[in-house]
């Protein structure tokens, strides 16, 4: 690319816009955390100039901490995210392995329909999965979402999955082949091992997508006891017309801190992840 | 193996007979169908079952704990008469207009960020967080941005001269359908950004050298170079956004419940207070399916575009 020729033309060209977006981006969080820390006399009064913090408090946090299930539902939503993505890993190598290794007849029909069903969304599902689940005597309990994130985590996981198992390439599997290794061998201790990038992309990819689901949550748990963060921040926290803004604020910022923290650890392999099925796909 | 003397057959028997097993384990064909039917047993169980019991549900009129009655297209037929079906049909215009603007500010983002300078990468990270952290949460923090007493917003716009108190954003119409949009463009955003950033690091340099010796101006290495390399991710991310916003739920569920008066309705969320509410299950399944021939057509167009690229 032509970079800058000048100063000025390099705030031009590159700090304006940038520094736009990241405002943009970030303003919500900015205005999300110092809300959590204003003291309710602060908060509803429209004296005080809002952009900054006057006197911080942490008074909401323990409000929430102490008055709301809040950390049961933190301790749901983590379970079920690390149930339902080790689920859809162990499924999802399933799926990808045969499709990027092996040649049989119908693998490109399986192709296609793992690609379809990992674009259908949930609101085309939910009313029948809700009579299942309530068939099943499943309501109200974290099995329920434990079984239906995955229908959306499995494809997705097999898809990405797919992408990366054909960029390994394929001498160690026809080696130990070759030294006389089952297929089921050479999966699992040759080809593998090599693949940890891509479970690492698939993982925070489906980790992300479980801490966000919110739908089936909704539907499926209805008891305090068993609900997630963004379920329970919006049923318990909104209370008729009532707002606590202040711990609705500081339940929001807590909820993002996790996913925040794991992105941050893994963000190229996140990255990686995004892009893999529409860049190179 | 035949000539062997009669006391080794008991010992090579069973070792032969695992060797056939081991063999025909290893044919491609059966290893690949044993392996994938775990997964594809649990699709099918809770994917392809629920969507066929949804399509026969939406025939039926079947309120929630108790038998359905099979009906016919009659559901149909009252979503026909609906005016708040109509509106719902018409406010799924938002995705055209949300799509829009997610790429040309997609585009804008990716080519402001397509150069060297300190700190990229967290730069990119911290660009990206709208759309990683869950959609609820930080919808909430919308929800407060936008308060009919204490929007943050509308402190800004008294200070630069709009006349008190300011818009109510969540309360009038039209707002409520601009926030929507405004709000769903921000989540998105970042991922056709961070999409297109990486397909423009994978145009080759010498092309635009030689776009620059032959004369061209930077717009025309953006229309002549930069455009056509980039148009198959933008058509995959694009139908990637349509059909999930499209099918949203969270966010308006969550920003205004489909109010004020209908205004902000969608497919989705009419679907929920129909079937969850209401508790008309049958009804609620068919105005959910009246989004299949839509997102079937843009399923099938970008399964097709997958497994060509």
């Amino acid at each position: 690319m032509v970079t800058g020729r000048g100063p000025i033309e390099r705030v031009v060209r590159l700090w304006l816009p940038v520094g736009f977006f990241l405002v943009l981006a970030l303003f919500p969080f900015y205005w999300m955390a110092i809300t959590s820390f204003k003291p309710n006399s602060e908060l509803y009064n429209r004296h005080v100039m809002p952009l900054v913090l006057h006197h911080p408090t942490l008074k909401h946090y323990i409000d929430l901490l102490t008055q709301t299930s809040f950390l049961t539902w933190t301790w749901n939503t983590m379970l079920v995210a690390v149930v339902s993505t080790a689920i859809s890993l162990v499924l999802g190598v399933m799926l990808a392995y045969p499709l990027a290794r092996m040649r049989f007849a119908g693998a490109g029909l399986i192709a296609m329909t793992v690609a379809a069903i990992y674009l259908v969304p949930q609101p085309l599902l939910f009313i029948p999965l809700a009579d299942l689940i309530n068939r099943l005597g499943l309501g109200n309990t974290l099995t329920a979402v434990i079984l239906t994130y995955p229908t959306m985590l499995v494809p997705f996981s097999a898809w990405l999955l797919l992408g990366y198992f054909k960029t390994v390439p394929m001498e160690l599997e026809e080696a130990a082949r070759i030294d006389g290794a089952s297929r089921l061998q050479t999966m699992r201790r040759i080809f593998l091992p090599l693949c940890t990038p891509g479970f690492i992309s698939a993982g925070i990819f489906a980790f992300t997508l479980s801490q966000n689901e919110f739908l089936y949550a909704l539907i499926f748990l209805t008891k305090t006891s068993v609900r997630t963060v963004p379920v329970g921040v919006i049923a318990e926290l909104i209370r008729g017309d009532v707002f606590y803004w202040g711990q609705l604020m500081a339940g929001a910022l807590l909820g993002s801190i996790p996913v925040a923290i794991i992105y941050s650890f893994f963000v190229e392999h996140y990255v990686a992840g995004l892009t893999a099925g529409s860049v190179k796909g | 193996m035949s000539v062997r003397s009669e006391p080794l057959v008991g010992a090579v028997r069973p070792a032969r007979r695992a060797a056939t097993l081991g063999a025909w384990l290893d044919r491609q064909s059966v290893f690949s169908w044993l392996m994938m039917a775990p997964p594809l047993l649990f699709l099918a169980a809770l994917v392809g079952y629920p969507f066929c019991y949804g399509i026969l549900l939406s025939l039926q009129d079947r309120p929630v704990a108790h038998p359905g009655t099979f009906v016919g297209l009659k559901n149909f037929a009252t979503n026909f008469n609906d005016p708040i079906f109509w509106r719902v049909a018409f406010n799924t215009f938002y995705t055209a207009v949300a799509t829009l603007l997610k790429m040309v500010g997609g585009l804008a983002l990716a080519l402001a960020m397509n150069q060297q300078f300190p700190l990229k990468n967290l730069v990119r990270a911290l660009l990206l967080l709208p759309f990683i952290v869950p959609t609820v949460l930080s919808t909430v923090a919308w929800m407060w941005i936008l308060d009919p007493a204490f929007s943050v917003l509308n402190w800004v716009l008294v200070l630069v001269g709009v006349p008190k108190p300011g818009p109510s954003w969540l309360g009038n119409p039209i707002l409520a359908m601009v926030s929507i949009i405004a709000i769903n463009t921000w989540r998105g955003l970042p991922f056709y950004g961070i999409t297109l950033l990486a397909g423009l690091q994978t145009v080759p340099p010498e092309l635009y050298e030689a776009a620059t010796i032959d004369g061209a101006s930077g717009w025309q290495r953006f229309r002549y170079v930069t455009l056509p390399l980039l148009q198959p991710i933008i058509l995959i991310v694009t139908l990637f956004s349509v059909i999930f916003t499209f099918a949203d739920f969270q966010l308006v569920y969550v920003l205004t419940h489909g109010g004020p008066q209908n205004a902000t309705q969608l497919f989705a969320t009419y679907a929920f207070d129909i079937a969850m509410g209401a508790g008309q299950l049958g009804l609620g399944a068919s105005i959910a399916l009246t989004m299949l021939p839509a997102l079937a057509l843009l399923i099938v167009a970008l399964t097709i575009y997958l497994r060509r690229g």
